[in-house]
């Protein structure tokens, strides 16, 4: 059996040896912070003339994490060509001689992707909202008000999982075209077009984005009919990506390399 | 030591792989021989555990691939040279296998420096030519010191310095006792580096024989004569109960008999002769031969088990009626002296 402990750290090697990973990493915290500051930035001039239910409804957390949308793209990239380097490049043959156990060999990849993902997701949260605040001015929340700081870990969980499933759809398909070709507009355009159509809203909402992002919503908006809360949309996701990873690692199993 | 037992290995309808029986034993190189297409990729890459068997095991000092701990201690394989990531350097590249199995940190600057790529250790692998990628393959191979090593196609794309570099690493590897195993589709490079030969055409099993009795049985010497009164010759030769084949331009091919023996005989029947030369068949020709037979031989043996050289020896094309073969003539192709004799 190979030693888990020796892939984890021959997955780190992989991962912080190739330029992809700052790029894309950076390219997710930087777009996500920027949006959500010029957003923040509009939306305080825009206060006042909004309606008052409207007013009553702000949340003001949420407005912050509004570059996510753009944000998760590069996150989505991130995960696909984790893993689907190894196939576009052919290492997945030195990969899979060095560790013949396949299942060590994804879990041990995806959890070191996942974890440093995390990590840059959490930080790329709490600068988005502290920034996101700052612009809002007199209308900011703190992160000492209930929810938020749920919320803000949030963004850095909705990001990990993101990458994560992404990471699982591309196990499954093995083609980084394939993969991005399938993930981007699906999260980019039907996602969100299916969300804010009111026939294909009920089925929207349980999309992993959809149903992952409410973690970052403090204030309900009025009229919300969502049946799940938070942490219940967030385990929507979950289950998804759980999904999406038995599927890939069954196939990664059978498959010939 | 490597042990196949029964090896297939199916694509839909597509056999790639025919129940490979064979050992390659370590101490020695052994060659893995057959054309293009012949599944010798497809045969490693089911040693390493990377494709499935369809039917069959193989074993690695006894054990399955996936049962061995940290593999690239056991087993080193260059299987392409593309089987890296561009992007990666090649420092990092050897370190996160070497990682990955246990391998000190240390060993990976042993070996970029044993394949002479210690200047560009920090250089991005993309960049490299295709002998530089191969070098750097084979140093993945070498990275856990393994006993048992595979090289399939090493020679592909490289320079006479390298391919002159891979053949000594080769010998020197198995004269250290390991076990090595070198795929090729060209004969003449396994003539100067195998001493063990594994011969396969459409997945199956065609020889499994050293080096020197394969030379033996297949390197074919002959003497060409060429005369304006052929069927003279003919009736002369035969006469002689000789072995005839037809060569190009109306030549015949006579074997096992020196050429001085050939020129008295016509001398003594007063016959003109225009060409009197001796002719040393190319090992390259003998394993074309042995391959492009494959499957007529099964046609015409009702598909019994595939024969080692030892047994049957090469097949040729098929014999035209009332016309001569072409074509050399084993020495272990005793059976077929029947027809040369009943064609006179």
């Amino acid at each position: 059996m190979a030693v888990v402990g020796q892939v984890l750290r021959s997955e780190w090697t992989k991962i912080r040896s190739v330029r992809s990973t700052v790029w894309t990493l950076g390219t997710a915290a930087v777009v996500t912070l920027v949006t959500g500051v010029l957003i923040c930035t509009l939306v305080r001039k825009d206060f006042d003339s909004m309606p008052e239910q409207r007013q009553l409804s702000f949340d003001a957390t949420n407005i912050s994490f509004a570059g996510m949308g753009l944000g998760q793209l590069a996150m989505i990239v991130f995960g696909v060509l984790v893993v689907s380097n190894e196939y576009s490049t052919g290492m997945i043959r030195s990969s899979l001689a060095a560790v013949p156990q396949r299942g060590v060999f994804l879990f041990c990849k995806l959890a070191v992707a996942t974890a440093l993902v995390f990590v840059v997701g959490l930080v790329t949260s709490f600068a988005t909202f502290f920034a996101g605040q700052t612009a809002l001015g007199e209308h900011r929340a703190y992160l000492g008000d209930p929810g938020v700081l749920r919320a803000v870990i949030g963004g850095g969980l909705y990001m990990a999982m993101m990458a994560l499933f992404s990471m699982a759809v591309a196990t499954m398909l093995r083609s980084p075209m394939l993969s991005l070709g399938i993930l981007m507009p699906f999260f980019f355009l039907v996602s969100s077009i299916l969300g804010n159509v009111s026939a294909t809203q009920k089925v929207g909402r349980y999309l992993p984005d959809q149903a992952g992002s409410r973690i970052m919503q403090v204030v309900t908006p009025v009229n919300d009919a969502t049946p799940y809360g938070p942490w219940g949309g967030f385990t929507i996701m979950v289950g998804w990506t759980v999904a999406a990873l038995v599927v890939g690692y069954v196939l990664l199993n059978r498959r010939d390399a | 030591m490597i042990e196949l037992r029964g090896l297939t290995k199916h694509y839909g309808d597509t056999v790639a792989v025919d129940h490979l029986t064979f050992t390659v034993r370590p101490g020695i190189v052994t060659g893995f021989l057959g054309p293009n297409g012949a599944g010798k990729s497809t045969t490693m890459r089911m040693m390493l555990g990377l494709d499935k068997p369809t039917a069959g095991t193989v074993r690695i000092d006894g054990k399955h691939y996936r049962q061995l701990k940290n593999p690239l201690t056991y087993v080193g394989a260059l299987l392409d040279a593309k089987a890296m990531h561009g992007g990666r350097s090649a420092a990092n590249h050897l370190l996160c296998l070497a990682q990955s199995n246990g391998i000190p940190r240390a060993r990976v600057g042993e070996v970029l420096d044993l394949v002479g790529l210690a200047s560009v250790a920090g250089k991005r692998s993309k960049g490299f030519s295709l002998g530089m990628g191969q070098r750097l393959g084979i140093a993945a191979a070498l990275l856990g010191n393994p006993r048992v090593l595979l090289f399939d196609e090493p020679v592909n794309g490289l320079d006479p310095e390298g391919i002159h570099w891979i053949r000594n690493l080769m010998k020197n590897l198995a004269a250290q006792g390991r076990t090595v195993f070198v795929s090729s589709h060209l004969m003449s490079e396994m003539a100067l580096t195998a001493e063990h030969l594994v011969v396969i055409g459409q997945g199956r099993l065609l020889a499994d024989t050293s080096m020197a009795e394969f030379i033996e049985q297949n390197s074919r010497s002959y003497v060409r004569v060429r005369s304006p009164e052929r069927e003279r010759l003919l009736t002369m030769l035969y006469r002689e109960g000789m072995r005839v084949f037809a060569g190009e331009a109306g030549a015949l091919e006579v074997d096992g008999v020196p050429a001085e023996r050939l020129g008295e005989l016509a001398a003594a029947e007063r016959l003109v002769l225009h060409e009197l030369s001796p002719q040393q068949a190319s090992l390259e020709e003998a394993f074309m031969q042995l391959t492009a037979g494959v499957v007529e031989y099964h046609a015409r043996n009702g598909g019994g088990p595939p024969p080692t050289v030892q047994g049957g020896g090469p097949v040729r094309s098929a014999v035209p009626q009332g016309a001569m073969s072409r074509g050399p003539a084993p020495a272990g192709w005793g059976t077929d002296r029947q027809w040369q004799r009943k064609r006179s």
